[in-house]
């Protein structure tokens, strides 16, 4: 076992671990944070994505020793006093989430691809959440979401009435 | 004559109205009851040893080494859990005499599909047991596995060799015998003589379902009532499933489904892992959980779709369709599964579409073979059914040299014309084909779009520009209970509603469906607010408990709002029936002269009037009732719909094909579906979005491939190749609205609407973009290789040679898409 100080939104945790448990399994078992969850074993659907002193990393692949004397942020610790972080409301406002799985590593993700580069093209978008899967939206309103926030357009301006139930 | 609606504009405040999801808030911020978040004090957790092998026989288990692992509190094979672990069975027998090999959740000597449970560990932590799993050592005989679903067909190799037959069942729908149609093989005999006939068979591979959250299941047996935790789409079902075969009264077992992070149909299942933990935690009187991999998923949860499909067409010479006969070969897998052999008969009415075709024969053979059980996947039957009419009424306009959109016009059934009962037997009542293409065409560009592949075509243009096409249908909100009891289905298709009014003023609904991402927690409360004259913020909406929401028949087949959405409507009128009496005693008015308006009853023609809240907190006081009359406003009601719902629509997709590399790039999709009334456009939209990028993938990207030893190889997200952002792109979806009649709100079902449609229209967009090569079909996935495969097969492009350098077909840094804005002007006018 090994013992590792992590501050976790904000909070600093002193633990003794496995040196081969994962940062994702420390979250959620020895913190509590399950709001970050699991999609996979493979890396490749991005449902554990946080934020390791402020970049995105997939939480399945660090290891929670790696994570000592480090800051990592959830999805629990992105709002500020209560108030939604803005990539939050986003996502609630433009529905960008179904059944809200993949929703936690996708609002981080979404977040760091801004950080990177405030003001993305739709294909950039695109490319910047590859890394995180979504099974229900077809990414469609996600990548309005993002757009949102980043004070774009939508990709696809619906025609006017189009979501109205038009008579035939 | 369909019907239109003409009921008055803004009717109610809260129909149609694009409301914000009251669900998002615990999702977006992690607050969120995953199963596998729960933890119980004591509680143990799950390793499951899983066979390797397609098909074998186990000779020994070795379990020492487990047993006496660190943190192992036992071990369990499958002769230890026989008396209580009860079955996975199949609520679907499509024939008396189906043969369905009993499904027992851990096998006992017979393997039949690698992945199926032979042992389970249980430990004090998950890793331990995972460690520990790695030390059972399993002896088994390998028997022959039989993989290809053709060759099952002939049994030669048996999945079972017990039953004697791979053959689960035939089942047939015939128009002639049925009584709704011609002689198909009189259509066929007369148009191979004097007119035309065509002959394809398609290939539907076998998908997995990939919802994100992985399965889990908390048992905790320390209660009076045992109660299961599981991320189900189905809990009543579960619950009843548990009761029909472990020997568990119903009434002492409650399940949960919590928050449950999607199932598309994956999750409606009974699972193996459900009842092995339900045992385990039985048997060792301890809470326990066991939480699956994503690896496991891949080989345990259930598949969709994987059969081949032989179609006739018939017509005359002008493209009249005279006749449609249509074999299958499905394969199940390994097991019935819950649907198991209905998925396919599912289809029986959908492959006629929305045509008027005056002969039609449909056969399926049920196969099983040794890969994972295969069942209902977003669509369940009708997709497939979709995907071949579609598919062959391109090669039709082909065939007749028409464009597709023209052979469809002349056989599909006009909106003059509704109701109409198909020649599969099904009365459509609704539905305006003309219309939703008319503004599909629109929106796309279609003649625009027409006129560039000309060009390209003309300039042999090394990238060249298909369009696709699909005009379909489905039948929606399973089911009416008496249909199903006439197809030998193990129970009915209603859907039960309660709403508890209570005494400060807010309002509990209580719902049978069991929502994984849909919404409903919004969508209900906005028809029960909208009816009940009540806010949207004050009504609560309950699910997914058997203990909090008794009767249920859960959520799939684009049943929830059709025939659950009707429940609400039914309680909530008879809650305000509930309430006449009472308000007319409290205005001491004629019960005759009171109007039930915006919440409100009032005294007609005098200002006199009370809310019914108000009548809510009089009714819980109870000291001022008239004689009688019970204190309750509280009411229940079951929905049992007498049809099905047809909804429709158009979908039109340009996809530019590489004719060098093979590669496939969506340059524009637009779909106007008409699903009838829509009670929230946001979350309708978001069904489609998501539907559409499902159908999309089983054309262009997904598969489940097994080798020769019956190993998933796909067996992973790495080797799945589920679409990414990066992969797709943004949608034009449009309605237009012909009210279903067979619920008073008018709704049709959106949830399989998408993936329904899209598979053949990016297929047909492929095979037309390469057409004039000579080539007529691709097998799905229709991945570069394949469609570079059937390039170079087709003999084009090889006389001339390559272009030392090859010029980047698709622009770099451009979207991927067009201009949306370029095609939509002068839209939704």
């Amino acid at each position: 076992m090994t013992r590792i100080t992590v501050t976790v939104d904000g909070t600093s945790y002193s633990d003794e671990v496995e040196p081969r448990m994962l940062l994702v399994h420390y979250l959620r078992e020895a913190v509590g944070k399950t709001g970050t969850v699991i999609g996979c074993d493979t890396s490749n659907c991005g449902a554990c994505t946080v934020h390791l002193d402020g970049r995105s990393v997939k939480s399945c692949n660090v290891l929670a020793v790696q994570a000592d004397g480090h800051e990592v942020t959830t999805i629990e610790g992105i709002a500020v006093n209560g108030e939604l972080h803005p990539m939050q409301k986003a996502f609630h406002e433009c529905h960008a989430l179904q059944c809200g799985y993949c929703t936690p590593g996708m609002i981080l993700q979404a977040i760091d691809v801004l950080n990177e580069n405030p003001h993305p093209s739709e294909e950039e978008i695109r490319v910047g959440l590859e890394g995180n899967l979504c099974r229900c939206t077809g990414y469609h309103n996600i990548v309005k979401a993002v757009q949102q926030v980043a004070g774009q357009d939508s990709p696809v301006e619906q025609p006017e009435g189009a979501t109205a139930g038009v008579q035939s | 004559m369909t019907a239109v609606d003409d009921r008055p504009e803004a009717q109610s405040a809260e129909i149609g109205k694009a409301r914000r999801r009251k669900e998002d808030q615990r999702l977006i911020t992690g607050r969120t009851k995953w199963t596998d978040n729960i933890h119980l004090t004591g509680m143990l957790h799950l390793a499951m040893v899983r066979s390797p092998l397609a098909h074998a026989t186990i000779t020994n288990i070795a379990t020492d080494g487990a047993r006496s692992a660190s943190g192992v509190m036992a071990v369990f094979v499958g002769a230890d859990i026989a008396d209580i672990q009860g079955l996975n069975i199949t609520a679907w027998p499509v024939t008396a005499d189906q043969k369905s090999p009993d499904h027992l959740p851990m096998v006992l000597e017979h393997v039949a599909h690698a992945g199926e449970i032979v042992a389970v560990v249980v430990a004090r932590t998950a890793a331990e047991a995972r460690d520990a799993a790695e030390l059972v050592d399993v002896d088994y005989d390998e028997l022959p596995a039989v993989l290809d679903l053709k060759e099952a067909a002939t049994d030669a190799v048996l999945a079972h060799p017990s039953l004697g037959t791979n053959k689960s069942a035939f089942w047939q729908l015939d128009s002639k015998e049925g009584g709704t149609g011609e002689d198909v093989d009189e259509a066929i005999a007369k148009a191979r003589e004097d007119g035309i006939v065509i002959e394809r068979e398609y290939r539907q591979q076998r998908l997995i379902p990939a919802f994100m959250e992985p399965r889990s299941t908390v048992v905790d047996p320390t209660g009076e009532q045992v109660t299961m935790w599981s991320s189900t789409q189905v809990p009543h079902i579960l619950r009843f499933c548990i009761a029909a075969t472990t020997g568990l009264p119903e009434s002492k077992i409650r399940v949960i489904a919590p928050d449950v992070g999607g199932g598309f149909g994956g999750k409606l299942q009974t699972t193996p892992e459900e009842f092995v933990t339900l045992a385990v935690a039985r048997k060792l009187g301890r809470p326990c959980k066991y939480t699956e991999t994503r690896s496991e998923t891949m080989v345990s949860g259930h598949h969709g779709r994987d059969q081949w499909q032989k179609l006739t067409l018939s017509a005359e010479k002008d493209g009249t369709v005279t006749g449609l006969k249509v074999e299958l070969l499905a394969d199940l897998g390994a097991y019935a599964a819950i649907v198991g052999g209905g998925v396919p008969v599912l289809g029986a009415w959908m492959y006629n579409s929305i045509y008027k075709f005056p002969a039609y024969r449909f056969n399926t053979t049920n196969l099983y073979t040794n890969k994972t059980w295969v069942d209902a996947y977003r669509g369940a039957g009708r997709p497939e059914a979709t995907f071949a009419i579609e598919r062959i009424m391109d090669e039709l306009a082909a065939e007749v040299g028409v464009d597709p959109l023209t052979i469809r016009e002349q056989n599909w059934i006009t909106h003059e014309e509704f109701p109409f009962t198909s020649v599969a037997g099904m009365t459509y009542d609704s539905g305006n084909y003309e219309a939703a293409t008319a503004k599909a065409k629109e929106l796309f560009g279609y003649d625009e779009l027409r006129a560039e592949q000309q060009e390209r075509r003309d300039s042999n243009d090394p990238v060249q520009l298909g369009i696709g096409v699909s005009t379909f249908t489905e039948m929606c909100g399973l089911a009416p209970s008496r249909v199903l009891g006439s197809l030998n289905y193990g129970a009915g298709g209603w859907e039960s509603a309660s709403i508890r009014m209570l005494a400060t003023g807010t309002v509990e609904v209580i719902t049978g469906t069991s929502p994984h991402g849909q919404g409903h927690e919004t969508a209900w409360s906005q028809i029960v607010a909208d009816r009940l004259g009540v806010p949207f913020e004050n009504v609560e909406v309950l699910h997914g408990d058997t203990q909090i929401a008794p009767k249920g028949m859960d959520t799939y087949g684009s049943r929830s709002l059709v025939v659950g959405g009707e429940a609400l409507v039914l309680a909530a009128d008879k809650v305000i029936e509930k309430a006449r009496p009472i308000a007319a005693h409290l205005l001491e008015a004629n019960i005759d002269d009171l109007e039930f308006a915006s919440g409100s009853f009032s005294v007609k023609g005098t200002d006199k009037g009370i809310k019914l809240t108000d009548i809510a907190l009089a009714t819980f006081a109870g000291h001022n009732l008239p004689d009688g009359v019970e204190p309750t406003l509280d009411a229940d009601a079951t929905f049992d719909p007498v049809n099905f719902s047809f909804p429709h629509g158009t979908h039109l997709c340009a996809m530019e094909v590489d004719t060098e590399t093979g590669a496939t790039k969506m340059r524009k999709y637009v779909c106007v579906d008409d699903i009838g009334v829509i009670i929230n456009p946001l979350i309708v939209e978001g069904q489609v979005h998501g539907g559409l990028v499902q159908g999309i993938a089983q054309a262009l990207w997904e598969g489940a491939e097994y080798d020769e030893q019956g190993t998933l190889v796909s067996g992973s997200f790495v080797d799945y190749t589920l679409p990414t952002a990066a992969d797709t792109i943004s949608f034009i979806t449009d309605h237009t609205t012909s009210p279903a009649t067979s619920n008073s709100l008018g709704t049709k079902g959106v949830g399989e609407a998408g993936t329904i449609a899209s598979t053949p229209a990016v297929v047909n967009a492929i095979v037309d973009a390469l057409r004039p090569l000579g080539i007529n079909d691709i097998t799905m996935p229709c991945t570069p290789e394949r469609v570079w495969t059937a390039i170079q097969s087709a003999g084009s492009n090889q006389s001339e040679p390559t272009p030392t350098e090859v010029q980047p077909h698709f622009e770099e840094g451009s979207g991927n898409q067009d201009d949306p804005g370029t095609a939509t002007q002068g839209a939704g006018q």
